[in-house]
């Protein structure tokens, strides 16, 4: 698919925009209700029938969830509905699975995996609760989105399922999450979820609840009250924030530069090697308001959330629309007093509502970023000011090279955002899985909170590697021209095993398991070659599968 | 192999007492089956004693066998056509192969998908008329509507035979489920959306069983075919049975049309409503609604399901041993793909036009139907051309669905059609209030209501004025 077709692609959309979604909110419960306009594709080869949906879709229900978040703080529960008649969602759209190139295919699915985490740590660190109210079929990726709440509740009209047809119908897996979250979030027994999963057309009513695949059924003519009930019930469970108004989010525009794109606090520049695009992120010269009510008034211009907003985008653009960039060169750069004194006004501020939000946002782009397939070396040099949360972004990526020598001065620093602020999937800290074999290097390393000396930081063990001035320019081109030389695919592949060390959560299984399974399925004749099952959906041949188990 | 035997709790052709199993699902399935009849058939009139025929064999001669019976005691049970030596499948991917006798595990859940969809509509439409037999034109029509709605219920009783003989307990469960789900209910509707609509008078009766029962035709036409012997043979037993159901509508509203006639004729300066006649525009938009809703059971234009159960042999296409092709499998429809409000023609790969395939048979089938009915306002020099409307207009389902087509499949705008749809072409509520105000009964032998004329003749020879029920 040539990236040249999709002009309009942005990734910023706004709820008066929305071509596939409604959101409503009354006091502190929300209606996010999906009714997919079939022509609204973002290519027009597929038609998105039956609330199934696209990367576009996806990008309206992620800003809807971002603006519950930071619009709506005093919301409580979110229902997640549909106005379709007898139709939840049925998931990704097969055609355009079927159209779509590989990359295209991992990108949409890695997008909307994480929309869905985005909604569990709603849940877990928003104050919100999710109930999915399934007014009619929730299949394939429909389900898993509504596996994403915190409860399930089916319309009980004695035809109405929930169901995962990949493997019958597609010969794929559910690859957002939906297996894993059957056995590892419902804890539902695991033979129970293999025959569930084998039957197309899913399973329904008092069954539905006795598996655990759903939390409560309810007829038609119970339905608005049910979910009022459930909905106000699960309000009430959590604290009410009282009278918090939310921020505005605001679009944030860009514009191009002679090899790039520049935003407010972050430029992307695609030049001039192959395949190489240098990330960076300028702080602003001093810290700013500090006082939570001041920096709440300036919303979604207070300038570190406004830069990892940025910085989301760059990622996006650097995924979606670059595919073949392959090393990204990033780079901090500005006072690093200035990055350590916006930890501090975050670490102060946990009881406001909406720097405590930031915090999280902040902690989700990171993840973003570790979750990006591309390489990522942190390049700090001087001028540059990798400290706390952004010395997170040195962390993240795959290797950190410093600038170590006598006559330059280069610090980095931590601060407590490096001790536990914005966990990794694996719910560790970015330095505890750096030193997974040597625990005791994450306190000593944790003792010098603070700017430290490219020294120090050298021993340490905090940077890969710290050429000196005479070395440094050659050591550089050699790291991006050998980085650039290696396969891509095996550059993901090692990057992803390597970035997730550490204990398994269901996060990391969806990442690394479940979507590289799926991923692999993906590539295989029996779901792509010419009788493949994904390619035969309807047409009119059946597909023909080679029976060997690899 | 042909006889019943009525021997047995449950009469039957398939030698049901050597399977103790099936015997038993079906014995523990039956009363709840007559607690369904009792509560949502036709109650009121359980007691009364009806000329119905009863199949006694499947034999040419022996379906129809004509006598005194109340409701209740009808023997509903399970009868298939007789078994076909060497029998093969006659389409799809495994065209020639042996037919299956037991259902093959990879189509086990699409079969009983199908066959659940078919199944529900069965009792649905003895709900839909439940109501019916308090303002019946006459015993005779009283005697059709009861011979549909028993009918009916043993076409329940057949499908339910395939689902607990050969789905195991997900069978037995759906078997039950087909008795929990009720017409209208906005808890548990029927699956499909026509078989939720009310049927409250007769011209809408007889429109049903003209329209919506000849769906059921080309459905069972369609899964008689299957590859799957015994949902083919019990389909096709089905079909027997059926033709009686398009008999009554076809000459119900033929009836009604005839009668308007010669009252026409009668007072040629008179509002035939001052007569207590139906306006034939009136029929004309009963027949509107009727069609384009009947129009809908067919499913999607493009459909992949309809590809798939062809493919697998498990929904062929109706009369299928006279085409010349039986694969399907290269072959286009050439169709206009309306979408975002532009027509677009394309050929579509047969087998996913399916859906479209079997509606061309039905509306070819209802063409005869509108020109058996203008012969009627043809013989009677009344200068009226009753006509079926395209089947873009007033649709629910597939590609047409909720855009303004006109009665003659124009696209117009959404202004014209609110202002022509619910004043023009579909009935009114004026419609509906004026023949409701007719629904008044006439229940005694050979007396015909007012705004209907009585039949050519009777039924199994007898004469039109026979005791049809003896109320």
């Amino acid at each position: 698919m040539s990236t040249a077709t999709l002009p309009a692609l942005t990734f910023q959309t706004s709820p008066s925009a929305y071509r596939h979604w409604s959101l409503t909110v009354d006091g502190d419960i929300a209606r996010l209700s999906m009714n997919v306009d079939g022509a609204g594709g973002l290519f027009e080869h597929y038609e998105l029938k039956l609330n199934s949906y696209d990367l576009g879709v996806d990008i309206e229900l992620n800003d809807a969830i971002e603006r519950i978040t930071f619009e709506h703080p005093a919301v409580r529960c979110v229902v997640l509905t549909s106005d379709a008649e007898k139709v939840f969602c049925a998931g990704a759209n097969i055609n355009m699975l079927n159209t779509s190139s590989h990359a295209w295919k991992v990108n949409f699915c890695k997008y909307t995996n994480e929309t869905r985490l985005y909604i569990e740590d709603a849940s877990l660190n928003s104050n919100k609760r999710f109930l999915a109210a399934l007014n009619g079929t929730a299949s394939g990726g429909g389900y898993e989105l509504a596996l994403a709440c915190d409860e399930i509740l089916l319309v009980d009209d004695r035809n109405s399922a929930v169901s995962f047809p990949e493997l019958p119908l597609l010969g794929v897996l559910p690859g957002t999450g939906g297996l894993t979250r059957i056995v590892d979030k419902r804890l539902i027994r695991r033979d129970l979820c293999d025959a569930f999963s084998a039957v197309a057309e899913g399973i329904k009513g008092k069954r539905a609840v006795d598996w655990n695949l759903v939390d409560a059924v309810s007829p038609l003519s119970k339905w608005d009250e049910t979910v009022a009930t459930m909905s106000r019930r699960m309000a009430d469970e959590l604290p009410d924030r009282g009278d918090v108004k939310g921020i505005q989010m605001k679009t944030i525009s860009r514009t191009e530069t002679e090899s790039g794109f520049a935003w407010k606090y972050v430029t992307l520049d695609l030049g001039p090697e192959e395949r190489v695009a240098h990330l960076t992120l300028s702080l602003p010269s001093e810290v700013g308001v500090t006082d939570p009510a001041a920096i709440e008034a300036l919303g979604c211009e207070w300038w570190i959330f406004r830069m990892f907003r940025e910085l989301n985008l760059a990622l996006l653009e650097l995924r979606v629309l670059q595919p073949e960039t392959g090393l990204v060169m990033t780079r901090v750069v500005g006072d690093i007093n200035v990055a350590l004194g916006i930890d501090e006004v975050l670490e102060n501020s946990t009881n406001n509502w909406f720097l405590h939000e930031v915090s999280h946002f902040l902690k989700r782009m990171l993840k973003r970023y570790e979750n990006t397939a591309k390489s990522f070396y942190a390049v700090i040099d001087e001028g540059t000011a990798f400290a706390g949360t952004f010395f997170e972004l040195a962390l993240a990526g795959d290797r950190q090279y410093l600038l170590c020598d006598p006559d330059v001065p280069v610090q980095i620093g931590l601060s407590n955002a490096n001790s536990g602020r914005s966990p990794m999937a694996n719910g560790l800290t970015r330095l505890e899985t750096r030193f997974l074999g040597n625990p005791e290097k994450v306190g000593e390393a944790l003792a010098h909170r603070g700017a430290i000396d490219s020294e120090l930081a050298n021993e340490l063990c905090l940077v890969t590697f710290a050429p000196d001035d005479i070395d440094w320019e050659d050591e550089l081109r050699i790291a991006i021209e050998e980085r650039a030389s290696f396969s891509p695919d095996g550059l993901t592949g090692m990057e992803s095993n390597l970035r997730f060390a550490g204990p398994e959560t269901m996060e990391t299984k969806i990442f690394g398991r479940l979507s590289a399974w799926q991923n692999w399925i993906f590539q295989r004749p029996n779901a792509v070659g010419v009788r493949g099952a994904l390619k035969c959906y309807g047409t009119p041949q059946a597909p023909e599968f080679d029976y060997t188990r690899t | 192999m042909a006889g019943i035997d009525y021997s047995q709790k449950i009469p039957n052709n398939v030698d049901l007492k050597s399977d103790r199993r099936l015997q038993r699902a079906l014995e523990s399935w039956q009363p709840d089956y007559i607690d369904w009849w009792k509560s949502m058939g036709p109650t009121d009139f359980n007691e009364k004693d009806i000329y119905l025929r009863t199949a006694v064999s499947v034999d040419r001669e022996g379906w129809a066998h004509f006598d005194y019976v109340a409701m209740p005691d009808y023997r509903w049970g399970i009868f298939l056509t007789p078994q076909e030596a060497d029998r093969k499948i006659g389409f799809g991917d495994h065209y020639g192969e042996d037919a299956w006798e037991q259902v093959p595990g990879e189509h086990r859940n699409a079969l009983r998908r199908l066959i659940v969809t078919q199944a529900d509509t069965e009792p649905a439409s003895v709900e839909q008329q439940r109501l019916l037999g308090h303002t019946a034109p006459s015993l005779y029509d009283l005697r059709n509507l009861f011979q549909v709605n028993v009918e009916e219920g043993r076409h329940l009783w057949a499908m339910v035979y395939v689902l607990q003989a050969h789905f195991g307990r997900d069978g037995r469960e759906e078997a039950d489920e087909l008795l929990e789900r009720r017409s209208g209910n906005a808890d548990h509707p029927r699956i499909l959306g026509t078989f939720n609509e009310p049927c409250e008078d007769w011209l809408s009766f007889f429109c049903f069983t003209m329209f919506t029962d000849r769906d059921g035709k080309f459905q069972l036409l369609a899964l008689a075919e299957s590859a799957f012997t015994p949902l083919a043979r019990t389909c096709r037993f089905m079909l027997t049975e059926e033709a009686h159901h398009l008999f009554v509508g076809q000459t119900g509203v033929g009836r009604v049309i005839q009668r308007t006639c010669q009252v026409m004729n009668e007072f040629p300066d008179a509002d035939v409503t001052e007569h207590g006649a139906i306006p034939l525009d009136l029929i004309q938009r009963y027949i509107n609604f009727w069609v384009s809703s009947s129009n809908d059971l067919y499913g999607g234009e493009v459909s992949t399901n309809a590809s798939n159960f062809f493919r697998s042999g498990l929904k062929g296409r109706a009369y299928e041993e006279k085409r010349e092709e039986h694969t399907a499998i290269e072959g286009h429809y050439n169709m206009d793909i309306f979408e975002s409000g532009v027509f677009t023609n394309t050929d579509v790969p047969l087998r996913n036009a399916m859906n479209e395939v079997l509606r061309d048979d039905y509306i070819a089938d209802n063409e005869k139907g509108i020109v058996y009915w203008n012969k009627i306002t043809a013989k009677h020099n009344i200068d009226f051309q009753f006509a079926l409307p395209h089947r873009r207009f007033n649709r629910r389902v597939g590609m047409y669905a909720g855009s303004p087509f006109s009665l003659t499949g124009d696209l117009i705008s959404q202004v014209d059609w609110n202002a022509k749809a619910e004043n023009e072409w579909l009935p009114t509520i004026a419609d509906r209030e004026y023949v409701q105000t007719l629904m008044k009964p006439s229940l005694e032998a050979g007396k015909y209501a007012g705004w209907i004329a009585p039949p050519a003749k009777g039924l199994n020879g007898k004469e039109i004025d026979f005791e049809y029920v003896k109320l």
